[in-house]
């Protein structure tokens, strides 16, 4: 007999990530269309209206991400999603959604670019951009889904932390996942959680729009429920109002930051494998990973004790476990799609006593398992020098 | 009048920020008379703007207030409006504010002709950052970027968002100040995009290099320089060369975004086949 697998489907990414979003209890979309992203805009301009929702073209990037905040604010779950030139025409809202502390989520399919690039072509070159893309400092959250099942899930995850923490969530997928079909299996809604803004009680005097509780995060009335308030992207005081004081300025700032920098045990992901005993670690995120963990089995193979170590949220960078791992690795090679992006981090955490090498591609094509196996062989002879 | 209105207003913010002369407060002024006229519902409108002196106006009113980024008002108020259409929504703009970084979300908005009242205060200069020429500077005017003299036509912002689709567009100046309590009341009751333009002045980034005088003088020149639409329909062309129109320019019909979008919804949900 054969097993039968309640709503298993042949999916693509993109259409993962708007079926999570429904999960999600997204009911707004505002974007613009840009390849490789727009099966998501097409399957909700569908489905969105379908439960009650609502799904708008906008006339750009820009307006899309302000009208994706305006219909938060007014209490709906919003989303847009893009790829890289319109990521960088979403940057100047998205940093207001931040101060703002206005709950979205903003999918980036990264293409190949910089500018117009190889639309067609995958990429992981928007990890700094997702992170300082905006101007000021402000916290990111940061996702990466390595296929489309992590695709729905991480979408949920997306939303949830950007309702929980009142703060824009970015998901960044790659050309690859989002144009890749592969078996995916649906939860039963009833078993997803779902995280709903934190509201103010009811009737209170005066409610503070910026007035945090002892974790960080203000609670959260929506635009017409009766508590009146204002917002701006101006630094402001616990009241709304603009200000230029600076103790006010410096203390918002710090508890943006704050409020997810303490929270890292609720927003840090992350997959390990075989990385117990492990002396050479890949660490790779994304589609990226996929060749890694086929690299990583045929290491084991051979007899080489390689592991792998996959964050799924990147920002904030999983400080605290790549330091575990370089307590315990010799080695460790960071494949990305780019001339070296996230390997910063890596290198910035692993000190001096770990070797941190790159794999790096720009042609638009996907790193292969052998050529990380070779990168991994590589290390187990610079070892065997070393000794 | 005074208590009456003053409920609009959040007057522990207050003083403004404005500068002396400036005719901001005129309008802003204008603003809660109409509202005071309309018996608005404050826990059910909110108030966008987006960046200038003008737009610190949301600020000053007890409503919901969003003040946004530069040029990005009408986008964010499509969010709020969008996903709750039983929403009221104002949008206060400064002329560079809505003709320049936001003209294609102006030309959009009326398009779509999504239930919104926009009031653009038109003081035909940059006020914030300290008089740059914008898209509604006349031509031949002094402007900080302009030492010589602008040499870039200006726009017609009511005509331009008439022909992009708004169905009610108006000009007031804050010399006609009840006017401009009237065409804002109207604007507010129209079912669709609406667009008033406030020709006003800022004695201080304009009025002073283009040798307008003071506060005084500029609302005077409003006086002077404005014509009603009744009357312009006598005048000609050349009798209104370097002269505005004031009053209700066009009213007209077409369906509204959001009631079309959820006719859409029904369609969507299988309860109706229009569409
Ligand atoms: C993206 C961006 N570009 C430029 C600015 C700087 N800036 C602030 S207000 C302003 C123009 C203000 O003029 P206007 O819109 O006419 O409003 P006013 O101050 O005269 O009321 C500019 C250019 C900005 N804040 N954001």
């Amino acid at each position: 007999m054969t097993e039968v697998i309640p709503l298993a489907r042949l999916m693509q990414g993109n259409e993962a990530v708007a079926e999570g979003a429904l999960a999600a209890g997204a009911r707004f979309f505002a974007g613009y269309p840009i390849t490789p992203s727009t099966e998501i805009a097409e399957i909700l301009a569908k489905k969105l209206p379908a439960v009650g929702g609502k799904f708008i073209q906008m006339e750009d990037e820009i307006s899309s991400m302000a009208a994706v905040i305006g219909a938060s604010l007014v209490g709906l779950k919003s989303l847009t999603a893009t790829s890289g030139p319109g990521f960088s025409l979403k940057q100047e809202n998205l940093g207001f959604a931040a101060l703002a502390e206005i709950p979205c989520v903003v999918v980036n399919v990264q293409r190949y670019g910089p500018s117009t690039g190889i639309p067609t072509a995958t990429a992981q070159g928007d990890i700094m951009q997702a992170r300082w893309g905006t101007h000021g400092d402000h916290p990111m959250i940061v996702l990466c889904p390595a296929s489309v099942q992590e695709s729905f899930t991480l979408t949920i995850q997306a939303f949830n932390l950007s309702e929980r923490f009142r703060t824009p969530v970015v998901l960044l997928s790659e050309e690859i996942i989002g144009h890749s079909r592969e078996r995916v299996v649906l939860p039963d809604l009833s078993e997803i959680k779902i995280i709903n803004r934190k509201k103010p009680p009811a009737g209170l005097d005066r409610y503070c729009p910026y007035q945090a509780d002892a974790d960080g995060v203000p609670p959260m009335a929506n635009f017409g429920e009766g508590y009146r308030y204002h917002v701006t992207g101006l630094i402001h005081d616990e009241s709304g109002g603009p200000t230029t004081d600076p103790k006010k300025a410096e203390s918002l700032i710090n508890r943006l930051n704050n409020k997810i920098m303490d929270h890292l045990d609720e927003i840090t992901m992350t997959e390990s494998l075989m990385t117990e005993d492990a002396e050479i670690i890949i660490f790779a995120y994304g589609a990226t990973a996929r060749s890694a963990k086929s690299a990583v089995k045929k290491a084991r193979e051979m007899g080489i004790k390689a592991g792998l170590f996959r964050p799924l949220t990147i920002w904030p960078f999983p400080a605290k476990e790549v330091a575990a791992l370089c307590a315990r690795a010799n080695a460790i090679i960071v494949p990305e799609l780019n001339l070296g992006q996230l390997i910063g981090e890596v290198e910035r955490v692993a000190g001096l006593d770990t070797r941190v090498t790159g794999i790096n591609r720009v042609s638009g094509e996907m790193i292969r398992p052998d050529e990380i196996l070779d990168a991994i062989k590589t290390e187990v002879k610079v070892k065997k020098h070393a000794k | 009048m005074q208590n009456s209105v003053e409920k609009y207003l959040r007057t522990e913010k207050l003083p403004h920020i404005w500068c002396a002369g400036c005719g901001n407060g005129i309008v802003l002024g204008a603003m809660v008379r109409a509202f005071e006229k309309m018996g608005c519902n404050q826990n059910n409108t909110v108030i966008v703007s987006g960046i200038g002196c003008s737009s610190r106006a949301a600020g000053y009113m007890d409503f919901n207030t969003l003040h946004t980024t530069h040029g990005r008002a009408l986008a964010f108020a499509t969010g709020i409006k969008m996903a709750k259409p039983g929403i009221d929504v104002f949008v206060i703009m400064g002329d560079g504010d809505a003709a320049s970084i936001g003209g294609n979300h102006l030309i959009h908005a009326a398009r779509r002709n999504i239930d919104l009242t926009a009031i653009i205060f038109n003081n035909q200069i940059y006020g914030m950052t300290g008089g740059q020429y914008s898209p509604l500077t006349p031509p031949g005017s002094i402007a900080t970027t302009a030492p010589y003299h602008t040499i870039e036509r200006n726009f017609d912002l009511p005509e331009l968002a008439r022909v992009a689709g708004a169905t009610y567009v108006a000009r007031g100046t804050t010399y006609h100040a009840a006017m401009l309590t009237n065409l804002i009341t109207a604007g507010a009751a129209h079912k669709g995009f609406s667009l008033i333009e406030v020709v006003t002045a800022c004695p201080v980034s304009f009025g002073r290099r283009n040798k307008m005088g003071g506060a005084y003088d500029m609302l005077m020149w409003q006086k002077k320089q404005a014509v009603s639409v009744e009357k312009a329909k006598s005048m000609t062309p050349e009798e209104l060369q370097g002269k505005f129109v004031i009053g209700e320019l066009y009213k007209g019909a077409a369906p509204e975004y959001t009631e079309v979008y959820d006719r859409l919804i029904e369609k969507a949900q299988g309860k109706s086949e229009e569409e």
